[in-house]
C-alpha cells in the first residue's frame, strides 16, 4: 500500500497537485474518521426519520382532532424552515437550557454533544417528510383488501403488521430513496456545529495545507460516488421488493 | 343456546334494520338458511342485498334485528368476531388477494396466523385447494400474474381454507369477463354439490335457475318474494318480482 | 402467460391534500412565535430593572434582522432566476437526439444533483476569484455575488431533472402526432411540448425555490451577510447572553416560516388544479 501513498506524493512534487488525505497518514486517518461521521450520521437519522415517520404517520390517522392538529403543525413546522436554523435552535438555545453534566476533567460540559444535537435535528427534519409519505403509503393501501383480511378473521394489529405495512411500504420506497439522498446530503449541515464530518475534515485538510481546489473536487466526487452506491442499493432492492404484476 | 344442525337453521336473519346514517338500506329483512342450502339473492342494485351478507359477517353493524350464525348471536356487542369468521367465509367482487403473496400464500396466510395451524400441514391442504379449483400449478403465482377468473377461483380457495360452514359470494363474477365467468361459476357449483351451505348475491340467473335451493328477490330493503327456481322464475307473484325478471331475463 | 389484471391491485398513490382548514396559517404562526419567542422570553423576564426584558431586546433588533432576510430572498431571486436559466438548457439537452449532448447533460445533471448544497457553496466561494478581469475591467466579485453562483448550481441540477421528466411525462402521443404533421423538432419542443410541460413543471420548481430559500442561510457559513450571520452578531452585542438565544432563533423560524408556508400551500393547490385539467 505503501507505494500508492508514494506515488502520490510524487504526484504532487512533481504536479502539484496535493492530496495530503491520501499520503499523509493523519490527514488519511482524519478523512476516514469524517466518511465514517458522515456515514453514521445518515444511518443514525435514517433509522429515527423512519421511526418518527411511522408513528406520525399512525398519530395523523387518529380520530382526536387536537392530535392531527399537532402533528400537521410539527410537519408544516419542519418543512418550511431552514434546517439550518433548526439545527442552531436545538443546539443553542435548547442545548443550553439543559442542564450541565460533570465531565472526566472536573469541569461541566453539555449534556448532549454536537453529534447528538445534529442527530436529533436532522431525524427531525426528515421524519416531517416520512409523516406524509407513509401516510400517502398507507392510505394506497385499498380498503377491500384490508376488509378481505377482516373477512378471514385477522385481528387488527395482524392486518397492520401482514397486510397493510408490506404493501405501504411497497409504495413508499421510491419517495424514500428520495428522502434518504436529501439526508445524506444534508449531514453537510452538521459541519456548522463542528461535527467531524466528511466537509468539516476535509476544510480542516485544506486549512492546513492550503488545497482547496483539490480537496473541493474531491469532496464533491466522494459525495457522487456515496449517493451514487446509495441509490443503486436502493434501486436493487426497490426491484426485489416489487411485487411482479403490479406496476 | 345450543345450536342443533339438524332442526335449527344455519343462518337465522331475524327482522334486521339497517341505515347508513339517514339512508335506510335494509327495513326489516326476515330469512333463514338451512344447513347445505344455496340461497342466492337477487335484486336491483341498491336493494341492499350486498349490504345484508356483509352484516352476516359482522363487517357491517345492524340497528336493530338479530341475525343468528350457527347460534352466535352476529348482534351482540361482545361477539368473538374471530369465532364468527372461523364459521363464515367470505369471497368479494374485487377478489381482494394480498399482492404481495403467492396463490399459495394467500390461501395459506390465514389457518397459520389466525387458527395458528402448523406451517407444514396447511401448505398440504393449501395444494389440495388448489387442485380443487383447477389451478395447480400456479401455487408461486401473484395475483398480479393471474387473470381475474383465476384470481377468483384463489379467493374462494382461500376463504375454504379455514374451513367454513357457510360461505358468502358478494357478485363475485360480476367485475369478470363473460369467459372467465364460466370457470367461476363451475367451481361454485362444485362447492354446493359437496354440501356445503352458500349465499350468493348475483345477477347471473341462468346458474340461480340450475344451482339454488331457495331465490330470494329484494328491493328497498324487504325480501319482496321468494320460492324454489322452479316456481320463483315461472309463476312470480309480485309485481315488482315480474317486472324485475322481464328486464333481465 | 402473464395476464394484466382485470382490476387494479393497489390503488394508485395520490397527492395528499392538506386538511381544509382556513385559519391554519394564522394559528401556526401564533403558536410557533409563542412557542420559540414569547415563551422562553417570559420565562427569563425576572431580569433587574435596568435591563430589557429579551422580547424588548428582539424588537430592537428586529428591523436589522429584516433587512437581513431580505438580503436573503434577493439571493434566493438571483440563484432561482440564474439556475432556471440554465437548468432549462441542461433539461433540454437531456432529451437531445444527440447522444453525446445528451450524454453530457445527463452527467452534469446527475452529478451536481449529488452534490450537498453546503460543498456546492464552499466551491463556489472559494475557488471564484475574488475579482474578475475582463478586458483590463476589473469586475469585482462580491461575497454574497458568488453565494449566489454557488446556490445556483444545485438549482440547474433540479431544473434539469425537473424538465427532463416533465417532457417525457407527456404521452408519447403528442410528439407522433406533431411528426406526422411534418414539424421540425425544434418546432415540436417549442411549439407543443414545451408549452404543455409548463404546467406540470411549476409544482416541483415552486417548490425547488422553497428549498432554495430556506438553503441561503447557509450562506452565513461561508460569511456572507444575511439574517443568520446578522442575528449572530447581534448575539455577540448583547453580550452572549443565553436567554436570547432562542427569542432570536425563533425570529429567524418565524420569518421563514411566513415566507415558505404560503408558498407551500399555493403549491399544493397548484397541483390539485393542474391535475384535475390533466
Amino acid at each position: 500500500m505503501d507505494f500508492i501513498f508514494e506515488w502520490f506524493r510524487t504526484l504532487y512534487s512533481e504536479t502539484g497537485v496535493n492530496l495530503p488525505f491520501i499520503y499523509d497518514e493523519y490527514d488519511r486517518k482524519r478523512m476516514a474518521e469524517g466518511l465514517l461521521t458522515t456515514i453514521w450520521l445518515s444511518l443514525i437519522c435514517l433509522f429515527f426519520s423512519i421511526i418518527i415517520g411511522v408513528i406520525g404517520a399512525w398519530l395523523q390517522g387518529s380520530s382526536l382532532k387536537w392530535t392531527r392538529r399537532i402533528v400537521n403543525g410539527y410537519i408544516q413546522l419542519f418543512r418550511n424552515t431552514p434546517p439550518l436554523v433548526q439545527l442552531y435552535f436545538f443546539y443553542f438555545a435548547i442545548g443550553t437550557l439543559l442542564p450541565r453534566v460533570e465531565n472526566d476533567w472536573g469541569g461541566t460540559s453539555p449534556m448532549l454533544g454536537s453529534f447528538a444535537w445534529a442527530a436529533i435535528s436532522l431525524s427531525f427534519f426528515a421524519g416531517a417528510f416520512n409523516v406524509e409519505i407513509f401516510r400517502s403509503g398507507i392510505e394506497a393501501v385499498p380498503k377491500s383488501t384490508v376488509e378481505a383480511a377482516e373477512a378471514l378473521g385477522f385481528s387488527r394489529l395482524q392486518i397492520y403488521r401482514d397486510i397493510t405495512l408490506p404493501l405501504a411500504f411497497r409504495v413508499v420506497i421510491p419517495a424514500m430513496n428520495n428522502n434518504l439522498v436529501n439526508l445524506v446530503k444534508t449531514t453537510t449541515l452538521a459541519y456548522a456545529i463542528a461535527v467531524p464530518e466528511m466537509l468539516y475534515e476535509a476544510n480542516q485538510i485544506w486549512s492546513d495545507n492550503v488545497n482547496v481546489t483539490e480537496m473541493m473536487i474531491f469532496l464533491l466526487l466522494a459525495y457522487f460516488v456515496l449517493v451514487g452506491v446509495l441509490v443503486a442499493g436502493m434501486n436493487k432492492w426497490e426491484r426485489a421488493m416489487k411485487i411482479p404484476g403490479f406496476g | 343456546m345450543t345450536w342443533s344442525a339438524t332442526s335449527d337453521p344455519m343462518v337465522s336473519i331475524k327482522n334486521v334494520y339497517k341505515s347508513f346514517g339517514s339512508l335506510d338500506v335494509l327495513n326489516g329483512v326476515t330469512l333463514d338458511v338451512m344447513k347445505g342450502d344455496v340461497i342466492c339473492i337477487i335484486g336491483p342494485s341498491g336493494s341492499g342485498k350486498s349490504t345484508l351478507i356483509r352484516c352476516i359477517n359482522a363487517l357491517n353493524d345492524i340497528q336493530s334485528g338479530s341475525i343468528l350464525v350457527e347460534g352466535l348471536e352476529v348482534n351482540d356487542p361482545n361477539l368473538d368476531k374471530l369465532e364468527l369468521r372461523k364459521k363464515v367465509g367470505m369471497v368479494f367482487q374485487q377478489y381482494n388477494l394480498f399482492p404481495h403473496k403467492t396463490a399459495l400464500q394467500n390461501i395459506m396466510m390465514a389457518p397459520v396466523r389466525v387458527l395458528k395451524q402448523n406451517k407444514k400441514t396447511s401448505e398440504a391442504a393449501a395444494l389440495e385447494l388448489l387442485k380443487k379449483v383447477r389451478l395447480e400449478g400456479k401455487e408461486n403465482a401473484y395475483p398480479g400474474e393471474l387473470s381475474g377468473g383465476q384470481q377468483q377461483r384463489v379467493a374462494i380457495a382461500r376463504s375454504l381454507a379455514m374451513q367454513p360452514d357457510v360461505i358468502l359470494f358478494d357478485e363475485v363474477t360480476a367485475a369478470l369477463d363473460p369467459e372467465t365467468v364460466g370457470e367461476v361459476l363451475q367451481t361454485i357449483k362444485e362447492l354446493a354439490e359437496d354440501g356445503m351451505t352458500c349465499i350468493l348475491v348475483t345477477h347471473e340467473m341462468a346458474f340461480a335457475r340450475e344451482v339454488a335451493d331457495h331465490i330470494y328477490f329484494t328491493d328497498r330493503g324487504i325480501i319482496v318474494e321468494h320460492g324454489p327456481p322452479e316456481t320463483f322464475f315461472k309463476d312470480a307473484k309480485d309485481p315488482r318480482t315480474r317486472e324485475f325478471l322481464s328486464q333481465i331475463l | 402467460m402473464s395476464y394484466k389484471t382485470d382490476l387494479p391491485v393497489m390503488l394508485p398513490v395520490k397527492p395528499r391534500a392538506l386538511e381544509p382548514f382556513k385559519s391554519l396559517k394564522k394559528r401556526h404562526i401564533l403558536l410557533i412565535a409563542f412557542l420559540t419567542i414569547v415563551g422562553p422570553s417570559l420565562v427569563f423576564a425576572q431580569t433587574g430593572e435596568f435591563e430589557k426584558s429579551p422580547l424588548a431586546i428582539l424588537l430592537d433588533w428586529t428591523p436589522l434582522l429584516l433587512s437581513g432576510f431580505l438580503f436573503n430572498l434577493v439571493i434566493s431571486f438571483g440563484a432561482m432566476a440564474l439556475g432556471t436559466f440554465v437548468g432549462g438548457l441542461l433539461g433540454l439537452g437531456q432529451v437531445s437526439l444527440f447522444a453525446p449532448t445528451r450524454a453530457s447533460s445527463w452527467l452534469v445533471t446527475q452529478f451536481f444533483r449529488n452534490a450537498p448544497w453546503l460543498v456546492l457553496l464552499f466551491f463556489a466561494m472559494f475557488l471564484l476569484p475574488f475579482e474578475l478581469n475582463i478586458f483590463g475591467f476589473k469586475l469585482p466579485l462580491p461575497d454574497w455575488f458568488k453565494a449566489i453562483l454557488g446556490l445556483s448550481l444545485p438549482v440547474m441540477a433540479n431544473v434539469s431533472e425537473i424538465v427532463r421528466g416533465a417532457v417525457r411525462s407527456l404521452p408519447s402521443g403528442q410528439w407522433e402526432a406533431a411528426e406526422s404533421l411534418a414539424y421540425t423538432r425544434r418546432q415540436t419542443l417549442w411549439l407543443i411540448i414545451l408549452p404543455q410541460c409548463v404546467k406540470r413543471m411549476l409544482p416541483p420548481w415552486m417548490n425547488l425555490y422553497s428549498i432554495l430559500t430556506m438553503a441561503t442561510v447557509l450562506a452565513s457559513i461561508v460569511g456572507v451577510s444575511e439574517v443568520m450571520t446578522l442575528t449572530g452578531r447581534a448575539l455577540a452585542a448583547e453580550g452572549g447572553r443565553t436567554d436570547l438565544l432562542a427569542p432570536f432563533y425563533g425570529l429567524v423560524l418565524v420569518l421563514f416560516f411566513i415566507y415558505c408556508y404560503p408558498i407551500a400551500r399555493f403549491t399544493v393547490w397548484l397541483e390539485h388544479k393542474f391535475s384535475v385539467i390533466n
